[in-house]
């Protein structure tokens, strides 16, 4: 199956700053891949570059396959939901299907209207009328029903209330299953991402500190506890991710692939949550980054 | 059709939430061989959950061969768990009443019970696999 997104030495230079430097990738097709890092670590610009509304400063970018935006075939074959789901205030609800129609070739207009009734929105109304929710799947429905075999999504909940954001999760996922959709969402909360995304990227201060499988990730780290210890006497398999220490005790985050069968520690498991904010939180050496990666 | 629900601070995963659901609804009698188990599509967009953790519970469920995917129409019920057993829960369930009455008139309180019958459990478990 060809790749969602590859990314290879992947940067983008803003005047004199890398707002992403070396970003090597390769996200599988079929999958809802989650992108989380704190604001400005870069997850808008990685997805700029996977739409083509930005041009790499280094390296390359190939999406399902195709160079970004490469001509209308490549336009139709990737959806892309930009931050704050914008949409036209001034045109109604049934403006912006019209607009969806004119401006995808593989515009499924039965999708589009279908989604509004279920969704109870007046096509008639003005998208600037709308509640903030309603904006969000009205941005959505134009997103699925362009029919694209990728959907890629810049913070599309952030703004929205629990409820909203509950309701808008449902529809991308029924989405996902009904149109067989990949999906690349990103968010600055792991817990929006924590039950959706099966396949996780952690961006932190413009590169990217973990990539893989939800679960590979979370069987592969372990929290350790014991007596004081120096991380640098562990085997060489264990990679600390975070590490912190009283004058008795250690507390790691590590990365194994193997069990960890020192009895001095004791082992346990480490949740999604946990795992990106220990990725998140420590600033790891050069070393530890390109064996993480 | 039985709904699933999710408990985000179990620290269980949501695809053994899934099986463990379905598993219950079978011992209890809730499910019967035959019955269709809710879509993969109907359980995601109820819980917002992702499409590959239904899909991951389900054929764990059919590994276990209780379940079975019939293509193009959902997954069904082949076998169920509460079978010949189910008679046996009433005379069970007495005895274990009488034992708890025993244990309340010996002065033990709610832990020291559940603590006690975990511990029997897991060493009578644990006999069962030496």
């Amino acid at each position: 199956m060809t790749a969602a997104l590859e990314a290879r030495g992947l940067g983008k230079k803003y005047g004199k700053r890398w707002a992403l430097s070396d970003c090597t990738l390769d996200l599988p097709a079929g999958r809802v891949i989650g992108l989380v890092g704190p604001n400005g670590a870069g997850k808008t610009t990685l997805l700029n570059l996977a739409v083509g509304q930005l041009a790499p400063s280094a390296g390359s970018i190939r999406v399902l396959g195709g160079r970004p935006a490469d001509g209308p075939g490549q336009l139709a074959r990737v959806g892309f939901v930009a931050q704050d789901t914008p949409t036209y205030a001034g045109l109604s609800v049934a403006d912006h299907l019209r607009l969806g129609a004119r401006l995808n070739p593989g515009w499924d207009d039965a999708i589009a209207r279908e989604r509004l009734e279920r969704l109870g929105l007046d096509p008639a109304r003005r998208a600037g009328k709308l509640s903030g929710g309603q904006r969000a799947q009205l941005a959505l429905t134009l997103g699925i029903a362009k029919r694209p075999e990728l959907l890629i999504l810049d913070e599309p909940v952030a703004a929205l209330d629990p409820l909203a954001r509950r309701e808008f999760l449902q529809h991308l996922m029924e989405a996902a299953v009904e149109h067989s959709l990949s999906v690349v969402l990103s968010s600055h909360l792991v817990s929006d991402l924590e039950r959706t995304c099966d396949y996780l990227v952690v961006l932190v201060d413009s590169r990217v500190r973990v990539a893989g499988d939800v679960d590979d990730l979370l069987a592969t780290h372990h929290r350790l506890t014991g007596p004081r210890r120096d991380p640098a006497t562990l085997p060489g398999d264990q990679q600390v991710v975070s590490e912190s220490h009283t004058d008795r005790q250690s507390t790691l985050i590590v990365r194994s692939e193997g069990a960890i069968h020192d009895p001095a520690w004791t082992v346990g498991q480490v949740g999604l949550e946990d795992l990106v904010l220990a990725y998140m939180s420590d600033t790891p050496t050069r070393s530890t980054l390109e064996a993480v990666r | 059709m039985i709904e699933f629900h999710l408990d985000s601070g179990s620290g269980v995963s949501p695809y053994m939430q899934i099986v463990r659901q379905v598993k219950h609804a079978l011992r209890l009698d809730l499910l019967h061989e035959g019955d269709q188990l809710p879509t993969v599509k109907d359980v995601v967009a109820q819980l917002a959950i992702n499409p590959n953790t239904v899909l991951k519970a389900y054929r764990e469920l059919e590994r276990e061969g209780l379940v079975e995917p019939r293509p193009g129409v959902g997954t069904f019920v082949t076998r169920t768990l509460a079978g010949d057993s189910l008679a046996a829960h009433g005379p069970l369930r007495k005895d274990l009443e009488r034992w708890l009455v025993k244990a309340r008139m010996a002065g033990m309180d709610d832990e020291s019970i559940e603590a006690l019958f975990m511990t029997t459990f897991r060493s009578a478990r644990q006999e069962d696999i030496a």
